[in-house]
């Protein structure tokens, strides 16, 4: 039981960042691989919030999720977007390159540097005792802002005029067009919305997990990505359901049988998925579109 | 209202259109027909925005609009109702409808609803109902409501009677007459060429991407080319 705390608090961090993966793949169809480094990026904005500039927590989170907006956006008008015509394989090997960059870029003396930072605890820890099952602040907080956060991006994609038009480019881009939807608008907004969660899971993850470094994404941001794909890439709900088992799947490998089959298991979920139900557990079979 | 002068479309090798040239009036309907493959909707596209043509110039209302990304075509009042209806089929009714009011303000959408209700009443019971679970007619229906909806100045329709039967095809066709008599001026493209001729102002006809012949539609209906072609007569 225990165990299963930790593994959906290591869940919904997974989830903010496989969001982003899969908002991202339903309406452009690129696995954007350079997300884990934004969520990286995020995780330091949030340390630079809290340490250099002294910012409060929440403020910190919100900065982070801005910048890496701005990041994410950035991103796809340099790197995607004048691919958009192309092979789908091109774009993918584009973003592996950001990805690259990103992480090289961010090691460098006068970014982020190189070395493992310690990240600071906006507040002393307490634990609560429950029927026999300890819980954190710090992993309420982790649970409470990721649910927040998704409560908000639900009824931003259902509710709201801007939303709709997200739904309806994620179909079809041509028809969206003739609704007189910016389709080039709509998909900076979903790069946009994608980045900033996952920068407050970089945020998150720097509190829960309290050592950050320019190659932390990579791990974090390959199991959300498997995390989407087990949901069901494309479809939200999908993502927040794949990260949770994910998180479940991992701690209870860890405890159970060995630390070192952790990151086994996340790939052999992978490998799983794509051998028995490759469009994952929400995932239906697209009609082929004409 | 609209001009097409010599445009003309090529995909990768292959001429799609040649030199195509013609117009609308305003309050028209006009009807571009032909067989499959001659250019019909690829000279809808070229108009929408969803493709730019090689050479050529379209004007809307005085205004150059064929380098114009597809969304401020919409937006200036020429709104093309897709082959197959294109239907956002995990949507509802409802917020189908929705996006094809897109650019309209909020307040104003209540009453251009009234007014699609009017022509189509049977989307108000389908209104909550995803579309894909509706029938072909009624998608054709929910399409051209969606094109309405935008109050358009030009609505172009492309193959609205595809896949209906007799019953259904006339009665899109006596909503085209209705759509067009309250003000809209229509560009029509038609494989059932008898129902367009019967509908239209004027005509073209469109073979391997040039127009081969044009004039009213009550003489192209009475023309011997046309007959043996496309009426099958």
């Amino acid at each position: 039981m225990q165990q299963l705390i930790n593994g959906i608090q290591l869940g919904f961090v997974y989830a903010l960042i496989a969001l982003g993966y899969t908002m991202v793949y339903g309406i452009v169809r690129l696995i954007n691989f350079a997300h884990g480094d934004v969520f990286m990026v995020g995780a330091y904005l949030g340390f630079f919030a809290l340490t250099s500039w002294h910012l409060p927590f929440p403020v910190a989170i919100i900065l982070a999720m801005v910048g890496c907006a701005l990041l994410g956006v950035f991103i796809e008008r340099v790197a995607y977007k004048p691919l958009r015509r192309a092979a789908r394989i091109s774009a993918l090997i584009t973003a592996i390159g950001v990805s690259l960059f990103l992480e090289y870029f961010s090691s460098l003396k006068f970014v982020f540097g190189p070395y493992f930072r310690a990240y600071p605890r906006p507040f002393p820890i307490r634990t609560f005792t429950i029927a026999g099952i300890t819980i954190s602040n710090i992993q309420i907080i982790v649970l409470a802002v990721a649910i927040l956060l998704m409560i908000a991006l639900t009824i931003f994609v259902n509710r709201t005029k801007t939303g709709l038009a997200m739904r309806a480019v994620s179909f079809d881009h041509d028809t969206a067009r003739l609704m007189g939807i910016d389709v080039d608008n709509i998909i900076s907004i979903t790069f946009g919305i994608g980045a900033a969660l996952a920068g407050a899971g970089g945020v998150l993850y720097g509190i829960a997990y309290p050592q950050i470094h320019p190659f932390m994404g990579i791990m974090p941001g390959l199991k959300a990505f498997i995390a989407a794909v087990l949901g069901g890439i494309g479809i939200i709900p999908g993502a927040l359901l794949g990260a949770i088992i994910m998180g479940i799947v991992e701690k209870l490998t860890e405890v159970y049988i060995s630390s070192t089959l952790r990151d086994a298991a996340a790939f052999g979920i992978l490998i799983l998925v794509l051998l028995i139900r490759p469009s994952g557990i929400l995932g239906k079979k697209r009609d082929e579109k004409v | 209202m609209l001009t097409v002068s010599n445009i003309s479309v090529a995909y990768g090798a292959i001429s799609a259109l040649r030199e195509i040239t013609f117009n609308v009036e305003k309050g028209e309907i006009v009807t571009l027909i032909g067989a499959n493959g001659a250019g019909k909707t690829t000279t809808l596209k070229c108009i929408s925005g969803l493709i730019k043509p090689r050479q050529g110039e379209i004007l809307f209302e005085g205004k150059k609009i064929d380098r114009l990304p597809a969304h401020q075509i919409t937006k200036m009042g020429i709104v093309q109702v897709p082959e197959g209806r294109k239907p956002f089929v995990d949507l509802t009714v409802w917020e189908n409808l929705l996006l094809g009011a897109f650019n309209r303000p909020k307040n104003e959408i209540a009453t251009a609803l009234e007014r699609v209700f009017n022509s189509f009443p049977r989307l108000r019971e389908r209104l909550h109902q995803r579309a894909g679970t509706l029938s072909g007619g009624e998608l054709q229906m929910m399409a051209m409501a969606r094109g309405l909806i935008a109050n358009p100045k030009l609505l172009m329709l492309d193959e609205p009677s595809m896949g209906l039967s007799p019953l259904l095809v006339r009665e899109i066709f006596s909503i085209i007459r209705e759509i067009n008599r309250a003000g809209t001026s229509i560009l029509l493209v038609e494989q059932n060429a008898f129902m367009a001729l019967k509908v239209a102002h004027r005509a073209y006809v469109l073979e391997t991407g040039r127009i081969v012949l044009s004039g009213t539609a009550s003489d192209l209906i009475e023309h011997p080319k046309v007959k043996a072609a496309y009426l099958g007569e």
